[in-house]
């Protein structure tokens, strides 16, 4: 490369290209070709394939009319709400809490056993909770040795299984980051409160969590946008069922697409998902930038 | 969580005597809360070990009768486990060393440069990072199929490759940062050209930072499901997250013992990899490398 200390112009920029050139054309691309592709009816197979029309707003149209897209944004709400905002924070803030107060043979041994669930492939982690939630599982077993009820939870729970399935594969995330910001906070701090008298759910309330907002808002963004776009772990365990009760909208976009061929309805449901993730990432950055100043 | 912790008695002597810093609580009451969460992140994992070793495994959670090794030996097999475990690995390593190459060419000169295009290029990367890869399936598909790339490979490690490229980006830069320019520039004096000396020089001082990023690629891509389970149709391509799935999820009557047994060997390399970097590097450090600006 001809640029020297100092060097101008932007041929140094150069290396940047391979990376710029992949973005575009394999992400970049996609996103537009599929806001595109949500104003045709392109199919996945036959006329509709070779020579898709322009229908304009017709898809989006469909999706106010059709039953199953108000109820799959429902669902996508109640699994990004139940199993991140407040299953995975919550319990991973309160792991990150307990372990700094447990043995340290008891936290490492649990941190390990949590952070297993989040390391396992996904289509392994799935298997496992199908196992676990179904008719004959391990939580039926529990819950019959306890002499309750023993429902078939993937068919008259199915939600309830999938937020419960995330939590317990997710909550590593918000664990880690939580540990790192709390080993972070200067124990003084700590200290002084309690001298002050403050009781621990006081300390954690008014002098840990404002100490800490900058790992909250992160955090939450951060496993709201990965819940967002879980897909294998609902498609193993209910594959959407029983009757979309857990159609959640990247299951809804799959079938749209695959299973009904329809891509162009498809890529509308998917292009909603992109712009819902769009508006949760420019929340983030904007967020970070504000830390930065 | 409220837990049925024993407050029994005051800790036992020496353990909590103020020999670690900020232990400012017996710790009995967090120590049963923390197990206590524990095992319930533990037993979907104990159905996996057990039913692996139990020939006539189902859905509960039971110690086999008589504990073997059948279930191993009955998919240790080229076609079922052996060919699928390699086509992962082609993919996993092909996506890593790919995203790998791409990010530190970009890092460098935006880690080097003062320039007004950086920030908002950084912004840009990072936004990239928070689109919902499963909602670019569709659209991805369909470019697939007009340029003729479907089941191919490499395009798939390219696309695999380009969904990581901005986390990596992101870390590679960070680590990047931490290595003084100063060191460079002895090398410019000896007429070391900027590329010469970013791969005697930069690259060595960061190979720590440098491995982290591609075990995580790389954890990230064997265990990626749904973009194999699109984009490569035939068997003989199919890793192994696609394969199990195609084995065991759509035959009628499932051998789960086997699919338990398939589901540890698959899951292995990646808990070993995630063991090098946690003891390594710390979880933290990557983590704070990927999540802080």
């Amino acid at each position: 490369m001809p640029a020297r200390t100092g060097g101008r112009g932007l041929l140094r920029y150069l290396p940047v290209v391979p990376a710029v050139l992949l973005l575009v054309v394999f992400l970049a691309g996609p996103v537009l070709w599929a806001f595109h592709a949500s104003f045709t009816n392109a199919g996945l197979t036959g006329r509709n394939a070779r020579s898709p029309e322009w229908i304009g707003l017709e898809n989006y149209l469909r999706l106010l009319v059709d039953p199953v897209f108000p109820l799959s944004l429902g669902l996508t709400v109640l699994f990004v709400l139940g199993s991140a905002v407040l299953g995975q924070n919550l319990l991973g803030l309160a792991l990150a809490v307990l372990m700094r107060r447990a043995r340290r043979a008891v936290s490492a041994v649990v941190g390990t056993t949590v952070v297993a669930a989040w390391v396992l492939p996904e289509i392994v982690a799935a298997f496992a909770a199908y196992a676990y939630f179904s008719r004959d599982g391990t939580l039926n077993q529990l819950l019959g040795g306890l002499g309750l009820d023993q429902p078939d939870w993937l068919y008259s729970w199915p939600m309830a299984a999938v937020v419960l399935a995330n939590i317990w594969r997710g909550t590593a995330f918000s664990m880690l980051v939580y540990r790192a910001a709390l080993n972070d906070m200067p124990t003084e701090v700590a200290e002084a409160a309690q001298m002050d008298g403050a009781v621990g759910w006081q300390r954690l309330a008014f002098i840990t969590l404002p100490m800490i907002r900058g790992s909250v808002a992160t955090n939450l963004m951060l496993i709201t946008l990965q819940t967002l776009a879980v897909f294998t772990l609902i498609w193993v365990m209910t594959a959407g069922g029983p009757a979309n009760a857990s159609t959640t909208l990247p299951v809804l976009a799959y079938q749209e697409a695959f299973k009904f061929g329809d891509i162009g309805y498809g890529t509308a449901v998917a292009s909603v998902l992109i712009l819902l993730g769009g508006v949760f990432g420019a929340v983030y950055i904007r967020l970070l930038r504000e830390a930065k100043r | 969580m409220t837990a049925p912790a024993k407050a029994s008695r005051a800790a036992p002597p020496g353990a909590t005597s103020g020999r670690t810093r900020a232990r400012y609580r017996s710790s009995t009451p967090a120590d049963g809360s923390l197990l206590l969460l524990g095992a319930c992140f533990l037993l979907p994992l104990l159905w996996l070990v057990l039913a692996s070793l139990d020939t006539g495994a189902g859905h509960e959670t039971r110690v086999p009768a008589q504990a073997s090794l059948e279930n191993f030996a009955a998919i240790t097999t080229p076609g079922l486990l052996l060919k699928p475990l390699w086509n992962s690995l082609v993919l996993s390593s092909g996506t890593a060393a790919v995203t790998l190459v791409a990010a530190v060419l970009a890092a460098y000169p935006l880690s080097r440069y003062r320039s007004r295009f950086n920030t908002p290029f950084m912004y840009a990367v990072l936004f990239g990072t928070c689109l919902p890869i499963t909602a670019i399936m569709v659209p991805v598909y369909g470019l697939f199929v007009q340029l003729e790339l479907l089941d191919s490979m490499p395009a798939t490690i390219l696309f695999m490759a380009t969904t990581a490229l901005p986390m990596a980006i992101w870390m590679t830069r960070n680590f990047m940062d931490a290595v003084p320019v100063s060191l460079e520039e002895a090398a410019w004096v000896d007429g070391a050209s900027r590329m010469t000396a970013l791969r005697t020089i930069v690259l060595p001082l960061m190979r720590q930072g440098l491995g982290v990023v591609f075990i995580f690629v790389f954890i990230q891509a064997w265990g990626n499901f749904f973009v194999p389970f699109v984009l490569l149709l035939s068997e003989a391509n199919q890793p192994a997250a696609v394969s199990i799935f195609s084995f065991f999820g759509q035959h009628g009557a499932v051998a789960y013992g086997q699919l338990a047994a398939f589901s540890i060997l698959y899951s292995l390399p990646v808990l070993a990899l995630y063991v090098i970097v946690a003891r390594g590097a710390g979880s933290s450090f990557a983590l704070s490398g990927a999540v802080r600006g």
